[in-house]
């Protein structure tokens, strides 16, 4: 026995170490609920107030324009543009209330939008939230599609190039990433419609809202995107990947693959998720470009036309449902995020 | 296949320490490591050699820098990118490490080698659950089917000392407390009983209590057969683990022998300053480096002017406080009280050490007595009068009274602001006018050891220890008459610890200047302090003249706070 430490006095575990382990024992106690509900409640009253506010500008928008809106409306549906007399412009008045008070008018409006109710379109006749609605499935499409398709391009360039010993490889991943980030919608649409629809006709030129249609749209929305997703993306991954958790992953036997996928990636999505809720939104406007790019139709094509002949009513209702989509897909980013990392959960 | 733990599991008798002449588990010899990075080669580790057996522990010791991590990784083949790896002789039971492949390499790891690193808050994936973690190396090797691989995950955290395993297997690391999470990292590392355990500093930043419980569980480790190689710079902390010792600088092995030897008749130079610099209750008074810290004679207020301007209330303590109370509001709406009625009283050119571990709210009361922070019930007075009932513009003349020195001083200089712009800031604010401001800072840094050649630099430049030095200067610059220290040596080497420690004590003999020094290392608080405040739970257990305190504890947490410090000698003599 030649080399035994000589003070070793062998030390019992110290009991109040045990108990302050047991404080967050059960992950579901009544404690976690109540926050986790007050959260909820918080988030659904702050969505209400933004949706409240978007409202408030949009109607002072609508009210405090130049021009009469009887006016307006009245040249709208029978494609004049003359001045109207007094009796012209009276019942319309009567009609949409608008020689009623400033605070009459915002209670109708506000009230109108608690019922769904956006108004009706100066040009169509038609309610707003129809000629909306009418519309709403294609730019989803587009917009939700390019989401997709813009994670996946993203994930995929980062996983297999970030971090990699190849100084080209990396830099090839990271430059296409700043590349694409730097593309203008506009540019990208026209160049994919001559190269791979006019020219190799591998896509049809004009195709409505087919899926073969559907595809090159996409893609423009989804390439500018992925290079966004994709640089958040390999910031963190190259930083993840240098941890000591990774370290000790590699030291238990896993390859660098497994590590890629099943640690590093779930960290470094993070940033990227957070950043979803922006670009939902952004997509909307950028499906403005791209489906009359495309010739496409959509709530793009209803905001165009609506400008152009200052249907107010109808740019008033897209901007609503613009505010609602932004306030409702950061919601479920903080949702998404949560899943992935349960620590914002406490 | 490679993963036999069933059979190796089984209680094997450990080899005594005079085992047999059987080949050694790890053998290496000759062990060279380089990095190259844009074309340049570093050599950081020189051609190495020790060996291992089962049922024993190694330990290899050294500051940083020199290269005992470096090695740790390349038992396990994880060197780093761009490097190269050379050696006479690599082996794993009379296998050649050298010769193995990529994938052959990832059959050895978590198999044959358990490899455990520093901190499990960092080391462990906090986004998957303590039994995904420890699943991991079974699922990675094959072991079992789903079902076995659940149970053998329960068998192994209850075998680390992990209670309700069950429970915990379902919970993430940082649902975990320090020392939890520490036995959970321990786990992933033995799920499949392999015969070698690397631990790469294990108990770093663990609190003193846990660091033992950590130790023993290392120690029953060794004692199962299986040999542990334990990488550390604290000295203590191998003394109470290690059969054998290598001492490890720039990347060459000093000394090597048993543990005892090594640690009690060290043979080489650097291995004796390094036992030399651990600070402990036979160290106060007495210089803990070799290194001659000659005072620069000091133009500024000497200590005699002060001792004179001072005599007068000399019996008034420089810094007191009265029944300190500070609750905190947590997420869930409930108060804490995270300090509760701290008295204290520091007298003029006098040290009160406060020791506690995480949580003891020894930081909070640090604050408290900066008047960064307001008590909720009680006072703070400076030089018997008011301090921290003051408003802050009132406070305002006096701050320079009373200055500070963090562990981390490189997060509390501006990184933008060279040294000699960190000191101007500071000699700004002394009671009287400085005629030659850039004279007074080479004055400074000349008082803790540094030369003007450092006036320009910027502090990401300088090494942690002349970091702490600067610190130390910006904090003397004002002319204070109490310096608060918050853990200052806690992320230094413990050489330049020594040199740390010494300069403060130095400082307080040719100045006057009181310190209220807060530490969790007994070691350093018990070298340093004429007075101690042990604090735990936000109370004070048991304060009194350091000597009696520490030497005669009358608390139970003291006792066991005391019994938990690993130590480099036996109580009583050197």
């Amino acid at each position: 026995m030649s080399a035994t430490a000589p003070t070793t006095t062998p030390v019992a575990p110290p009991t109040e170490a045990l108990a302050v382990d047991a404080s967050p024992a059960n992950p579901w106690g009544r404690a976690r609920l109540l926050v986790a509900l007050r959260r909820v409640v918080g988030r659904v009253v702050a969505a209400v107030l933004v949706l409240l506010g978007a409202a408030t500008v949009v109607f002072l928008a609508q009210t405090l324009l130049p021009g009469d809106r009887a006016t307006l409306l009245l040249n709208l549906r029978s494609g004049e543009a003359v001045e109207r007399t007094a009796a012209e412009l009276a019942p319309i008045n009567e009609q949409y209330g608008f020689d009623d008070p400033l605070a009459v008018q915002y209670a109708t409006y506000v009230g109108g939008l608690l019922r769904g109710d956006l108004g009706v379109s100066y040009q169509r006749h038609a309610p707003v939230a129809e000629v909306i609605g009418g519309q709403l499935w294609p730019t989803a499409q587009l917009a939700l599609g390019a989401l997709a398709a813009a994670w996946v391009l993203a994930l995929v360039s980062v996983v297999v190039t970030a971090g990699r010993r190849s100084r080209a490889v990396t830099a090839a991943g990271s430059g296409a990433e700043a590349l694409a980030a730097s593309v203008p919608h506009y540019w990208l649409g026209v160049i994919l419609l001559v190269v791979l629809a006019v020219n190799l006709q591998w896509f049809p030129v004009m195709g409505g809202t087919s899926p073969a249609a559907t595809v090159l749209p996409v893609l423009t929305l989804a390439v500018p995107l992925a290079g966004f997703l994709g640089q958040a993306t390999r910031d963190e991954f190259d930083r993840v990947l240098e941890q000591p958790f990774v370290t000790s992953a590699r030291a238990r036997g896993m390859g660098d693959t497994g590590v890629r996928l099943r640690h590093v990636l779930r960290h470094a999505v993070l940033p990227a998720i957070t950043l979803s809720g922006w670009a939902l939104g952004a997509l909307l406007s950028g499906a403005v470009i791209v489906e009359s790019v495309f010739s496409r139709p959509g709530l793009g094509q209803v905001l165009v036309a609506a400008v152009d002949a200052r249907d107010v009513p109808v740019v008033a209702g897209v901007v609503m449902f613009v505010a609602a989509v932004y306030v409702v897909a950061n919601v479920l980013v903080d949702l998404a995020y949560t899943l992935v990392d349960p620590r914002r959960r406490s | 296949m490679t993963a036999t733990p069933s059979t190796a599991l089984a209680a094997r008798p450990a080899p005594g320490a005079d085992a047999g002449p059987g080949a050694p588990l790890l053998r290496v010899e000759n062990l060279r490591v380089g990095f190259t990075r844009g074309g340049r080669t570093t050599d950081v580790v020189h051609g190495i050699s020790f060996a291992l057996e089962a049922g024993r522990c190694l330990a290899v010791v050294g500051e940083s820098g020199s290269g005992k991590s470096v090695t740790a990784r390349t038992l396990v083949g994880l060197t780093g990118a761009g490097a190269s790896v050379t050696a006479d002789r690599l082996e794993l039971a009379g296998r050649d490490l050298t010769a193995l492949r990529p994938r052959q390499w990832r059959a050895v790891r978590g198999a044959e080698v358990g490899f455990v690193l520093q901190d499990a808050l960092v080391s462990l994936d906090q986004l998957r659950t303590v039994g995904n973690e420890v699943g991991e190396p079974l699922r990675l090797h094959r072991w079992g089917d789903r079902h076995r691989r659940a149970r053998r995950v329960l068998k192994v955290l209850a075998e680390v000392g992990v209670p309700e395993p069950g429970l915990r297997a379902r919970q993430r690391p940082y649902e975990l407390s320090g020392g939890l999470r520490q036995r959970a990292l321990i786990a992933t590392a033995l799920a499949l009983d392999p015969a070698l355990v690397v631990a790469d500093e294990p108990t770093t930043a663990l609190d003193v209590t846990v660091q033992a419980q950590v130790l023993d569980l290392l120690a029953q480790t060794k004692e199962r057969g299986k040999a542990v190689l334990l990488i550390s710079h604290d000295l203590a902390v191998v003394a109470r683990l290690a059969d054998e010792v290598c001492v490890m600088r720039d990347g060459v092995i000093v000394e090597a022998g048993p543990a005892e030897q090594v640690l009690h008749r060290p043979r080489h130079p650097y291995t004796r300053t390094l036992v030399d610099a651990v600070p402990s209750e036979h160290t106060r008074g007495t210089r803990l480096s070799s290194v001659p810290v000659t005072l620069a004679s000091h133009h500024g207020v000497t200590a005699r002017e002060r001792a004179g301007s001072a005599a007068a209330d000399a019996t008034v303590p420089v810094l007191e406080a009265r029944g300190l109370t500070k609750r905190f509001r947590g997420p869930d709406k409930v108060d804490r009280t995270v300090v509760d009625g701290v008295s204290f009283s520091l007298g003029r050119g006098r040290t009160l050490g406060i020791v506690g571990e995480s949580g003891s709210g020894k930081t909070t009361t640090a604050r408290m007595a900066l008047a960064m922070l307001t008590p909720d019930a009680g006072e703070v007075l400076l030089d018997g009068g008011p301090w921290s009932s003051l408003t802050s513009q009132g406070r305002r003349p006096l701050r320079r009274r009373v200055g500070v020195v963090y562990q981390d001083p490189l997060s509390s200089f501006d990184p933008r602001w060279s040294v000699g712009r960190v000191l101007a800031d500071a000699i700004g604010r002394a009671p009287a006018r400085v005629p030659d401001p850039r004279a007074r800072a080479v004055e400074l840094l000349e008082l803790v050891g540094l030369g003007p050649e450092h006036l320009d630099r910027r502090p990401l430049r300088l090494s942690g220890g002349q970091r702490q030095r600067v610190a130390i200067a910006r904090a003397l610059a004002p002319e204070p008459d109490v310096v608060v220290l918050d853990e200052p040596v806690s992320a230094l080497d413990v050489s330049v610890q020594a040199q740390v420690l010494d300069l403060l004590g130095d400082l307080q003999q040719a100045l006057g200047v009181a310190y209220l020094f807060i530490s969790h290392d007994l070691g350093v608080i018990r070298h340093m302090s004429h007075d101690v405040l042990v604090m735990h739970g936000g109370r004070v257990v048991e304060h009194g003249p350091a000597d009696d305190v520490l030497a005669d504890p009358q608390h139970e947490y003291t006792r066991g706070l005391l019994a938990a410090v690993p130590r480099l000698t036996t109580p009583g003599g050197p």
